[in-house]
């Protein structure tokens, strides 16, 4: 085998073994970050020793007892060796009876190791950033190279942000573990938040011109779906799967043909990735199934599935989607839910009471600037034939926006509403 | 990207031998292995070809024809679908597919066409022709 080939196979290998070999380090030196480091270090090791050994029969098991290995060697060395040796005797009596509370997850140790370093990588002690970079790179197994290109940002900030969140991990002594019972919600509910943001950095990027970026999303998916492997109990974490799925499904069918974004309901609904809609339907029945409290990644699945479900955008049960939206409301009140709410109102009860929601929304504070008030404002209007004001709206909307084919989109709208000569 | 994972046929498959337990239960662990790791999408396996049919093209005609199919070796015995990051993670993976009775066997590795392929290739122009050609095949369905 040449040795580029080596190299992608190695490439290959730590994308399917890195998070678990992170993971179960991590559990040997209670460390994310020196796991981290170990773990690099073994990859280093094979890509100078397979081109001339070959690839071992299992390369996952070769990574992990190579990075076991420098890891007691570093543990043996006096000062890390005496106070991991007390951490480690201080930690086991600490856990001991935690052990219960370990969510119901898996008997495979490796799965229990893989849900704490989500959790740790995903612990509120860090800034929202910091998780998304210690995510994408431990989970993963995105180089920091590929993070900074996905973020549009330089190496050296996203190297930083990452050491700075592995130094915060070290110094706040955030324990590896899967939080107790009575945290495990709200904790899960960050590690959820995580996964979204980097799903919807993918298909809503907030510049540039491409209007999906596939790999964010790809990634996002497969934590998605790991998460509900790991935590099959837990509805919200269907309920963000199907979400995903459901809104995956419709990349494709995003972009018209020569490249303008098509909105849901002008979309073709053949070009619908139709075996992610059925995943996510089913993962949607799943999140129902395991009869925990319906959240807000549910309501929203629900929503997304009600457009699923209709194969014509006539047929979609606008009523439902309402209702559905009265629910996210009441969990998560927000002016945007508000706006989608007022939009499902617009189309199961007519234009003109979801323009009384839409003008209230004017005064939120929290929508100034937000081109999506004045598209939905601008919509309600040239239903309703106010045509002058619909194409201010439009304007307004167009110029609020900082994608270039969502600029061009609205300002084709705003001239379809201007006088005929 | 997407693959399309293709386990071709065996004289064993073909003859609709059961595999054996040991088969089964380390191949219903590969599959519990591809959905932790996020990378199953869909798969299934194939009955023998005996029982399945062809549906031969020729200038306007269609015969149909029912199995079985002679030439086992193009045969599909069963299939995944897996998202992977590239065709090497997807080539280890295959590689991770048990074969405990070491039987002589042919997996094949295809990747599904995504528009993004066509990178900036893919003009409007192309991309209309390419919309208008999925509105003939798949009658807007």
């Amino acid at each position: 085998m040449a040795s580029t080939d080596v190299t992608r196979t190695i490439e290959a290998v730590w994308r399917i073994e890195s998070a678990r070999l992170i993971a179960g380090i991590a559990r040997l030196v209670r460390d994310v970050g020196l796991a981290e480091d170990l773990a690099q270090e073994a990859l280093v090791a094979a890509l100078e020793q397979w081109p001339e050994s070959g690839v071992p029969d299992n390369p996952g098991a070769w990574l992990m007892a190579t990075a076991k290995h420098r890891g007691i060697d570093r543990l043996r060395r006096a000062e890390v060796h005496q106070r991991k040796t007390e951490e480690l005797a201080r930690d086991a009596e600490l856990r001991a009876p935690k052990e219960d509370d370990l969510a119901a997850a898996a008997d495979d140790p490796f799965d229990d190791d893989l849900l704490r370093l989500i959790f740790v990588a995903c612990h509120p002690v860090l800034s929202t950033d910091a998780r998304v970079a210690l995510t994408l790179r431990l989970l993963c197994g995105l180089t920091t190279r590929e993070i900074a290109r996905a973020y549009l940002s330089s190496e050296t900030t996203v190297a930083q942000r990452i050491s700075r969140a592995k130094r915060t991990l070290s110094a706040t002594r955030v324990p590896f573990e899967v939080p107790a019972r009575a945290d495990l919600r709200e904790r899960l509910a960050a590690v959820l938040e995580v996964v979204y943001l980097i799903f919807n950095e993918g298909y809503y990027p907030t510049a540039g011109e491409r209007l999906t970026r596939h790999e964010l999303m790809a990634e996002a998916l497969r934590l998605g779906r790991i998460l509900a492997e790991l935590l099959p109990g837990e509805a919200e974490v269907h309920g963000l799967v199907a979400l995903m799925e459901l809104q995956a499904s419709r990349t494709r069918a995003r972009i018209g043909p020569s490249g303008e974004p098509a909105l849901l309901l002008d979309q073709d609904r053949s070009r619908w990735d139709w075996l992610l809609v059925g995943r996510g339907l089913t993962a949607l029945e799943c999140a129902y199934a395991t009869g925990g409290p319906v959240g807000p990644y549910t309501l929203q699945a629900g929503i997304a599935a009600c457009h699923a479900r209709a194969r014509a955008p006539e047929d979609t049960d606008w009523a439902r989607i309402v209702a559905l939206y009265d629910g996210l409301a009441e969990l998560t009140p927000s002016p945007v839910v508000e706006l989608n709410r007022a939009v499902a109102i617009g189309m199961a009860f007519g234009p003109r009471a979801a323009l009384e929601i839409v003008d209230r929304l004017r005064e939120e504070p929290a929508l100034d600037g937000y081109h999506l008030l004045p598209s939905v404002r601008a919509d309600l209007l040239e239903k309703l034939g106010r045509l002058d004001e619909a194409r201010a709206d439009y304007e307004r909307a167009a110029l609020l926006t900082s994608n270039v084919r969502q600029r061009a989109a609205l300002l084709g709208r705003a001239a379809a509403c201007a006088p005929q000569r | 990207m997407r693959v399309v994972v293709l386990i071709k046929a065996t004289e064993r498959s073909e003859a609709g031998e059961l595999p054996s337990r040991e088969v089964l239960e380390q191949m219903t662990t590969f599959n519990e292995e591809l959905v932790k790791a996020g990378v199953m999408l869909a798969g299934e396996g194939l009955l023998p070809s005996s029982r399945g049919v062809r549906v031969e093209f020729s200038g306007g005609e269609r015969s149909v024809i029912d199995g079985p199919f002679a030439e086992t070796k193009e045969l599909l015995a069963g299939y995944w679908v897996w998202e992977v990051k590239s065709m090497e993670e997807a080539i280890e993976w295959v590689k991770r597919i048990p074969n405990p009775e070491g039987e002589e066997a042919v997996v094949e590795i295809r990747r599904v066409a995504e528009a993004e392929d066509f990178g900036d290739e893919f003009t409007p122009e192309l991309r209309e022709r390419e919309a208008r050609l999925r509105a003939q095949t798949e009658g807007g369905a």
